[in-house]
């Protein structure tokens, strides 16, 4: 590994900006997140940068490395082609703040708009449930997201068409299917999913899986059970036909 | 006239991650107007760091456990020095707590016969920790947030809390900044609850997030409350030591609870070779009991690999520096030899311990189903904090509550693994519930303009001074670097007093901090913020360990290397005196009732 590469970073705010170029040394075994802190403890120390457990864990680092969307705490600059510059973007999805920290506020509205969870009646006097390890697996794999919110950077319907009014991303579709398949839940989201949060938008290209750095599988395991239950329940031919009898 | 906007709440709850959610909703649950603050988004607080479990006896696994065990083994693995009534509030209310989250859409791993699973851990004498995997602690803030969010509080994200305001002896708000524009905020609130983590920054080996900086301590001790047991900082024994850029990350104990080896460069198991007195009984005598009792044997003794914490560091610090270390600097943790036992062992290990074989796999190259980690000590949790009454949480200051990491007296000298996140919900809860019942009580205090004016004036100072003053990101190295080699897992007077010099320069040079920029999402800022903060609780840590003349727990001090009985009657105290300077004062333990006292020794 070279000792010194450049990291060419994206610095401004909502009005505007452009890229700007530092030169850092390197260890190895860097992340780019290191790369950035020293670039801030040395050359540009009111560089901003959101990040939090430096860990993988948190899903605060994330941003376009490259024109990928990552954490930056998970890539390793051995990863990368120290050749030429790191191009190190905030994600496009969403505002603007400043530098590479981005308004991801929207999420957090998003949420409340998802009915809650709401458990069945408990099955014994103690007010315990009782829950077969093979029923719980397939919702822990939802429930394994750290809201990094990289699906929803690289989903076109938010990124390309700005649809964040109507369509709830990839991430909350992960949400709503983890508590339609919670073996204790009892609430049905399911024309909320079809009306409200608009997952008719989603054309399952697979882009937000290919990003999670969970590896869930977001568009089989989840949004495509999704739309068949909505299939199932509105374009039915033979259900209609007894809905209408 | 300093420019700033105004929340008012009967309870602020200043941190979001276990403790501040679940006091939150029960505050809010009373129908109180109530706020949470933190200076992360809302779900990235530390909690989602824990990874081993929640420590509760529900005896879903074993049987023979109840509150009782789980009381003695905590008084045990706090040397005693633990305030007794929160031990035993602890382990009476844990299981409720945890089958709470379940009520909320947690999902535990679950038994055979469908209920919670629990897994064993070290110095917890049955399998009692709860878990998901290595992300209970996801699982849990996930649960807390996402019940919180449609139980009426308002969260303001990304903000920073400089100071507590203080009226006639009681809280009375808090007075911060939104870090996202930088503005100024007062939160007028009738009572304030303190759940804001530890102190891992003030090291450069830790295990902790950048927000771990010491601020609830800090805020307490200023506003003049009392701070507890503060020589004692937990040394989790296995971080990982390679590549640099990630040492200290967690490796969670749940690896050795699964059945887990440290050996040294010589290929032994060297945690056979030193077994402490208090756990002689309870240790496993060969290798094969002590794999048995991993995989749940109810008649083998647990492996030494899972004695305490601060042991196990203090083991492996020893090979190490007798040169049977591993090549960069730490021992090797084994799980990969499982395989002699168990046939699918790379899919059992990645089942049982996803996040680790993730993290190894990204960060260092390393596939932990067929090759050992190396690992060594890494900072890890502060048992010292704000001083609270047991029942209540109510610190030294009326109004003023504290719980999780920044509260004390759980955990005395040293804390098990688990009882943290039982920790954070079962005093979390009770601190909401006491902090909405005081604000029903007593209503607000009034705001004083010139403690708000001063803490503006202090936030400003830096960008005063400009971008020629000392650099915030250097002062804070330097004071890691210091705390690092000089107050670390072993200890010395020489050492501690040359630390207390450093410290004082290093506070001479915080007060020249200068920064350039605005004060839009300014790191730099921030850092020179929270600078104080750090200060103060390494400040805190020193002077206790200082005075604390003997190796208990958590503290070793090589000085002093034996315990001594006298010390095992007092806790140290740290609070500001009316001069300004920092006091240390011993003080009695308070005494366990006899009826607890004959649970401690029917179960020694």
């Amino acid at each position: 590994m070279s000792d010194q590469a450049l990291f060419r970073i994206w610095r401004g705010d909502a009005s505007g900006g452009g890229f700007q170029d530092y030169k850092t040394n390197i260890d190895s075994g860097m992340v780019v997140l290191d790369a950035v802190h020293r670039i801030q403890a040395e050359q540009a120390p009111d560089l901003a940068v959101r990040w939090n457990c430096k860990a993988g864990k948190c899903g605060s680092c994330s941003a376009e490395i490259n024109g990928t969307p990552k954490l930056m705490c998970m890539t390793r600059l051995s990863e990368l082609n120290l050749d030429m510059p790191v191009i190190i973007e905030p994600m496009h999805a969403f505002p603007s703040i400043r530098d590479l920290v981005t308004d991801v506020s929207w999420n957090f509205r998003v949420k409340k708009t998802i009915q809650k969870f709401q458990p069945r009646k408990p099955d014994n006097p103690d007010g315990t449930w009782n829950m077969q390890q093979a029923d719980v697996d397939r919702v822990q794999e939802f429930r394994k997201c750290i809201e990094c919110f990289l699906c929803q950077d690289v989903c076109h319907v938010l990124r390309n068409h700005g649809k964040h009014d109507e369509f709830i991303g990839p991430r909350f579709f992960v949400y709503a299917a983890a508590l339609e398949m919670h073996p204790l839940d009892t609430a049905d989201r399911i024309q909320d999913l079809r009306k409200k949060h608009s997952i008719g938008y989603c054309n399952i290209t697979t882009c937000c899986r290919q990003v999670c750095p969970e590896s869930i599988t977001i568009t089989e395991n989840a949004i495509i059970p999704l739309k068949e239950r909505i299939v199932d329940r509105y374009f039915d031919p033979l259900k209609k036909f007894f809905r209408i009898l | 006239m300093a420019e700033y906007q105004t929340y008012p709440y009967d309870v602020l709850v200043i941190g979001a991650g276990g403790a501040g959610l679940r006091a939150a909703i029960q505050a809010a649950s009373t129908g109180l107007k109530t706020g949470v603050v933190c200076k992360s988004l809302l779900g990235k607080a530390h909690t989602v760091m824990a990874e081993g479990g929640v420590a509760a006896a529900l005896a879903n696994v074993d049987d023979r456990d109840n509150w009782r065990v789980h009381f003695s083994d905590t008084m045990r693995g706090g040397q005693y020095l633990n305030n007794w009534r929160m031990a035993e509030l602890h382990a009476k209310e844990a299981p409720e707590r945890v089958r709470e989250l379940e009520a909320w859409g947690a999902l535990f791993d679950r038994t055979k016969d469908g209920r919670i699973l629990q897994r064993n851990f070290g110095g917890h004498r049955y399998p009692r920790l709860a878990h998901v995997g290595d992300r209970t602690g996801l699982e849990m803030i996930r649960t807390l947030q996402d019940h919180g969010i449609h139980s009426g509080m308002d969260v303001h994200m990304e903000c920073t809390v400089l100071s507590l305001l203080v009226d006639s002896g009681r809280v009375a708000g808090a007075f911060g900044y939104d870090r996202e524009k930088g503005h100024f905020i007062l939160w007028p609130a009738k009572a304030v609850v303190l759940a804001t983590g530890g102190i891992g920054r003030a090291y450069k080996v830790t295990s902790n997030s950048w927000e771990y900086t010491g601020d609830g301590h800090a805020l307490a001790y200023r506003a003049g409350a009392e701070l507890l047991d503060m020589e004692f900082v937990q040394f989790h024994p296995t971080g990982m030591v390679w590549p640099i850029s990630v040492r200290g990350i967690l490796v969670t104990e749940g690896v050795r609870g699964e059945g887990g080896v440290l050996r040294n460069s010589e290929g032994k198991r060297f945690m056979f070779d030193d077994i402490p007195d208090l756990y002689k009984t309870q240790t496993a005598d060969s290798e094969d009991e002590g794999w048995r009792y991993t995989q749940g044997d109810k008649n083998a003794r647990r492996p030494p690999e899972l004695l305490t914490r601060d042991h196990v560091a203090r083991c492996i610090n020893r090979e190490v520096k007798a040169g049977r270390g591993s090549p960069h600097g730490g021992v090797y943790l084994d799980i990969a030899w499982i395989k002699q036992h168990i046939a699918d062992a790379p899919v059992h290990i990645k089942r049982k311990l996803p996040s680790m074989y993730h993290q190894f796999k990204q960060l260092a190259d390393i596939d932990i189903t067929k090759e050992a980690m190396e690992v060594g000590p890494t900072t890890h949790y502060m048992m010292g904090g704000v001083k609270v009454d047991g029942d209540s949480e109510m610190s030294t200051l009326p109004g003023l509550f504290a719980a999780g990491e920044v509260a004390a007296g759980l955990h005395g000298a040293n804390r098990l693994g688990g009882n943290s996140l039982s920790d954070l919900i079962v005093f979390g809860k009770r601190a909401g519930e006491y902090a909405a019942e005081f604000a029903k009580k007593n209503g607000a205090g009034a705001i004083d303009e010139g403690q708000i004016q001063g803490a503006v004036n202090e936030a400003l100072s830096p960008f005063d001074r400009g971008p020629s003053g000392e650099n915030p990101y250097a002062i804070q190295h330097e004071l890691q670097d210091t705390m690092q080699d000089l107050v670390g897992i072993v200890r010395t007077e020489g050492e501690m007093s040359r630390a207390l010099d450093q410290i004082g320069g290093f506070w001479k040079r915080e007060a020249r901090a200068g920064i350039g920029g605005h004060r839009q999402y300014n790191n730099g800022w921030h850092t020179a913020m929270d600078l104080k903060n750090l200060l103060t609780v390494s400040e805190a840590v020193t002077r206790a360990a200082l005075v604390r003349k003997e190796s208990r727990g958590a503290q070793f001090r090589d000085d002093f290397p034996e315990k001594d009985p006298e010390w095992g009657k007092k806790n140290n105290i740290v609070r500001r005196g009316d001069d300004g300077g920092m006091i240390v004062e011993s003080r009695p333990v308070t005494p366990i009732p006899p009826e607890l006292k004959a649970i401690i020794e029917e179960m020694k």
